[in-house]
């Protein structure tokens, strides 16, 4: 075989793709199964074509708002993230609140943004939000908290105050837990406001998506589908370039940029 | 006139609780190499916390050049049994760390970079690091990690180095080559120095004086000088008064052991 390992590894990721779809529409062709089931991939890309205006608009529209939900997801995320790791007191405080709040499922809350905000952008970027913070918070903190007690030490016998522990070994030894974060945040800022969507606007994938299952219109839910997923795959990816570039210490390949 | 004075120190961690150390009283002069060895769990560690400043004394006193210790003291560079440098920075920089800290040296460091830059390679030059300074800490093996690490505690020209078991992760050949490395560097240009370590020969070799702590609570046991001629060559751990005061000490950890 003159095939190069890394070649294969690189085509992987593809192959399996394009593997999935030729079964599923094998399967979909071969057992008959009606549009209105189950679309052939064939019939998602027609449908696609077809509707590309609609769905263009419709996806800027998702992709804004969960953008904007996660952007804010970041920023909280990040200053509750640095408090909650940096303070016991903070963490004692916090947590079974924050643990209590995540464990709530975010689309019983989108009627209550409803009530608040009305229907359309608002409630969809304070659900990406409210869904994507979590996990922001949970890792910040926990890079801060699990600092070596002998680098403090070195530290605080230098006579270094707080913050400029925080900020000269906290915040970069939390950075890696921070890009992992993103990476998780912004697929999950994708379901609050697609969630959001489907529940209270008329715009967006999700209301996209709605209205056409309300008009048995399968092939364009599908279409629908799979480009929320795209989009989701390309953020993820853009998150994960810009964790490998910033933070490439963490994964320890001789190679890596530091 | 001592430099680090222990007045009748104890320290518990909860009040009210089991003492770590109890009733240490010490004296150590400036530019004296201490060694401190006991059984793990003894307190040997709490003793540096409390030099340091990192903890208050539950009781006594803890003189440091003549003043009583109220908090973290500035003077002092720390080196630990894990090196502990920072993967994100190269050795260079984790090795001016200090700089960044300590004062005068963090008000000049914009000033004064080329020529702190330069003092940090020749100290890294001085331990055998020459040319590793824009390596990261990961693409060096233990051995090079535990010198940087102890440029790193040097840097800022402390007047006390605390060494907590600086070599206990090493094999016995590279250990052997960082006795010499320090040896040497506090030949050139006495600090104080005091070493916690459990490696009796490590103690001898090093040391000018040593002292014997208890199990815990942990009480000073035995004041042992070593008066072994300096500069000491590594062939004097081979010598019978050698095998005699390592001897002497390994008799009263075991009798401390059986108790």
């Amino acid at each position: 075989m003159a095939v190069k390992q890394s070649t294969v590894v690189k085509v992987a990721p593809w192959a399996l793709t394009v593997a999935l779809f030729l079964v599923w529409e094998a399967v979909c062709t071969g057992l008959k199964i009606p549009d209105y089931l189950m679309p052939a991939p064939s019939a998602i890309w027609v449908a696609g074509l077809e509707y590309a205006g609609p769905i263009m608009m419709h996806a800027l529209q998702t992709l804004w708002t969960t953008l904007a939900g996660f952007a804010i997801a970041v920023v909280v995320g990040m200053l509750l993230g640095l408090a909650v790791g940096a303070s016991p007191l903070v963490y004692q405080a916090c947590y079974p609140l924050l643990v209590g709040f995540n464990s709530i499922p975010k689309v019983a809350f989108v009627p209550v943004l409803v009530v608040w905000f009305g229907i359309g952008t608002i409630p969809a970027i304070l659900t990406a939000f409210l869904i994507s913070f979590f996990p922001v918070v949970v890792n910040v903190a926990t890079g801060l908290a699990t600092l070596e007690p002998e680098l403090e030490d070195v530290l605080r016998s230098l006579g270094a105050r707080r913050w400029q522990i925080l900020y000269k070994v906290g915040i970069p030894r939390s950075l890696p837990f921070f890009f992992a974060s993103l990476k998780v945040a912004i697929t999950l800022a994708f379901v609050g406001s697609v969630i959001s969507e489907t529940v209270a606007s008329n715009l967006g994938i999700g209301y996209l998506m709605m209205s056409a299952s309300s008009s048995m219109n399968m092939p364009l839910v599908f279409a629908g589908l799979i480009v929320i997923g795209v989009m989701g795959v390309v953020m993820y990816e853009l998150f994960a370039l810009a964790e490998k570039r910033l933070t490439g210490w963490a994964h320890r390949n001789p190679n890596a940029p530091g | 006139m001592s430099f680090v004075t222990f007045e009748n120190v104890s320290l518990a961690y909860a009040p009210g609780g089991a003492n770590a150390i109890e009733d240490v009283s010490l004296n150590i002069r400036e530019g004296e190499f201490v060694a401190v060895v006991g059984p793990s769990g003894c307190g040997k560690s709490t003793l540096m916390k409390l030099v340091s400043g990192l903890k208050p004394p539950s009781n006594g006193y803890v003189f440091v050049d003549g003043r009583e210790v109220g908090g973290p003291l500035k003077i002092v560079g720390m080196a630990f049994q894990a090196a502990n440098l920072l993967p994100w920075r190269s050795t260079l920089d984790n090795v001016m760390l200090p700089l960044e800290i300590v004062e005068p040296f963090r008000s000049n460091l914009k000033k004064e970079k080329a020529r702190y830059t330069a003092d940090a390679e020749a100290l890294l030059a001085r331990v055998g690091l020459a040319g590793y300074g824009d390596k990261f800490p990961w693409e060096l093996s233990g051995g090079m990690q535990q010198r940087a690490s102890i440029c790193r505690a040097l840097i800022h020209q402390p007047r006390l180095l605390m060494l907590d078991e600086p070599f206990g992760a090493l094999d016995a050949f590279t250990r052997e080559e960082l006795w010499c490395m320090l040896r040497d560097l506090w030949q050139e240009k006495p600090f104080t120095v005091i070493l916690v370590t459990h490696d009796l020969r490590e103690a001898v070799f090093l040391a000018d004086t040593v002292y014997v702590m208890s199990k815990r609570p942990g009480r000073i046991l035995v004041r042992k000088e070593i008066d072994l001629p300096r500069p000491r060559p590594l062939d004097v751990t081979y010598t019978d008064t050698f095998a005699a005061y390592v001897h002497e000490l390994r008799e009263h950890i075991g009798r401390i052991r059986e108790s």
